[in-house]
């Protein structure tokens, strides 16, 4: 019992921060006639984890990514071929190419069939779900540093940044071991790290060589394409940072089953997280 | 408590007028600025609008990328075949002689132009690339007559919205007049030097380097101004406006 009640208490800190940020985004958290959540540590067995607009924004997010995947990987197929430089085709060396049959005859891919052209609604639902993406990051990102989620919940402390801090957090993922109750209330070090690289390193590096791949768009902006080493080097580059997502979902699922499935998901949806029961 | 709901509804009903309305005076303004396509409806309809109007209101009369001739592309993929049916082998097997362009529609002096006629008009060279919408490329020169110049010959009239285009092979596109009018717009007669090669369209192709490879259509034969896209049997499967 003693445990339990130091535990509320500790938890109880944590809150008071975040839900002083989501009374001010009109999140749905403690009423603000209430007694003030310090000191009424019978409310913090149940409190909310993570605000409405971060579970909004990261189910969006995962739809797109789905919608961007499975129309990329469409798209991707009419062409398994990848370049350096401004320019490549089938009559040219490639970089490397996937060793999956391809959507288009000419391509010689080592198979003797050819996959279904569907490049037309896979190209539309590319670009519908980047706008919708794109909404989704510009409201995430100004909610991020408007309400201080950047600053407390996602960049990490200095003290966890030391050798000896993150070897061992590092040591910890890798031997499974099911995270504290502590961190079902805040992201670990590791957390962070990938979050933020997520966010503001990969989305950003998407978004860039996507729009450097544009003929008209480089037009007006050449310096995208130049930056990026050519037209085809974007191309390349856009496919292997979607690797690189993917295996971040894969890792990130594979966390969440860590750390128990059924609750973490439920307080992405609910936003609520049960304390008592994050201790058993 | 009532009254804070009444006061809450009345807030969130005017606030969803102004929002409905907003919506309402931005679509009227947007169409009236040209920047809705006409593939604007339809579940894909909201993000064709978004890019095309964004597009419009970024790129402005900016030139696609041109390079230097020590970057032209060795192997372009060529990957035009030939209109099927008679008229064609016979047209090149006259050195396409008799190869017409019709300029119809929405212009004052409707005309038809042979190629060695529109070799006497002023030309224009552009070194660009050409971007396949599966995702290779190549880099070539390309020589012709800039549309913008068949278009000030034939007198486009002022309520013309669209240049549409046809292949012999059947196809048909079309483009606004900002891309129609543009410097860069051009119907090619030679590629690389020589004559367009069958596989890249010759002897004709309407080369529109700020948008995908599809737009730019081989084996071009007629082009018609016009106000409206209804009845022309364009691709529905790709979106309209492809500069992406």
């Amino acid at each position: 019992m003693n445990d339990f009640l130091e535990t509320t208490v500790a938890v109880d800190h944590s809150r008071s921060r975040a839900c002083g940020v989501l009374l001010q985004t009109g999140a749905d958290c403690y009423h603000p006639d209430m007694v003030n959540p310090a000191s009424a540590p019978i409310v913090t067995t149940v409190g909310v984890r993570h605000s409405l607009l971060v579970r909004v924004t990261h189910w969006l997010t995962a739809l797109c990514f789905l919608a961007l995947l499975v129309s990329g990987f469409e798209l991707v197929i009419s062409h398994p071929r990848f370049y350096w430089g401004e320019d490549g085709n089938s009559l040219t060396p490639s970089l490397f190419s996937i060793p999956i049959p391809a959507s288009r005859s000419y391509v010689k891919t080592g198979y003797n069939f050819v996959l279904p052209d569907q490049n037309g609604w896979s190209r539309s639902l590319h670009f519908q779900t980047a706008w919708i993406a794109i909404f989704t990051g510009l409201l995430y990102a100004a909610f991020s540093l408007r309400s201080g989620h950047l600053r407390k919940d996602l960049l990490p402390a200095a003290a966890d940044l030391s050798g000896v801090r993150l070897s061992a957090a590092i040591a910890n993922h890798l031997r499974f071991k099911r995270p504290v109750e502590k961190e079902a209330w805040s992201y670990n070090v590791l957390q962070r790290l990938a979050y933020l690289s997520v966010i503001f390193g990969l989305f950003p590096l998407m978004i860039w060589t996507g729009l450097a791949m544009s003929p008209s768009i480089t037009a007006a902006f050449p310096f995208l394409v130049d930056g990026a080493g050519g037209q085809q080097s974007a191309r390349t580059i856009h496919f292997v940072v979607s690797l690189s997502l993917v295996l971040f979902v894969f890792i990130h699922v594979l966390m969440v089953f860590l750390a128990g499935f059924g609750s973490r998901v439920r307080t992405m949806i609910t936003g609520r997280a049960d304390a008592q029961k994050e201790q058993q | 408590m009532s009254s804070i709901s009444r006061r809450k509804l009345i807030t969130a009903g005017v606030a969803s007028a102004a929002g409905l309305s907003g919506i309402a005076l931005a679509g009227r303004a947007a169409s009236r600025h040209g920047l809705i396509p006409p593939d604007s409806g339809g579940f894909y309809g909201c993000g064709h609008t978004l890019t095309y109007a964004a597009q419009r209101l970024l790129i402005g009369n900016s030139n696609a990328r041109e390079f230097t001739q020590g970057q032209i592309s060795k192997t372009p993929h060529p990957k035009g075949k030939p209109p099927k049916g008679d008229e064609f082998p016979r047209l090149q097997a006259g050195g396409f002689k008799d190869w017409r362009l019709t300029v119809d529609g929405m212009v004052n002096r409707p005309g038809s132009f042979s190629i060695s006629e529109l070799k006497g008009y002023p030309s224009g060279s552009q070194i660009t690339q050409l971007i396949c919408e599966e995702g290779w490329s190549y880099i070539a020169e390309w020589t012709g007559v800039p549309l913008s110049h068949i278009l000030e010959l034939t007198g486009v009239m002022p309520q013309a919205k669209y240049a549409v285009y046809y292949s012999m092979d059947g196809a048909a596109d079309a483009i606004d007049m900002e891309d129609a009018r543009h410097s860069q717009t051009l119907v090619s007669y030679g590629m690389n030097g020589g004559d367009v090669p069958v596989g890249h369209g010759g002897p004709l192709r309407l080369r529109v380097p700020r948008q995908l490879g599809y737009k730019s259509l081989k084996f071009l034969s007629r082009v018609t101004l016009t106000d409206t896209l209804i009845g022309v049997p364009l691709d529905r499967e790709y979106s309209w406006y492809a500069g992406i």
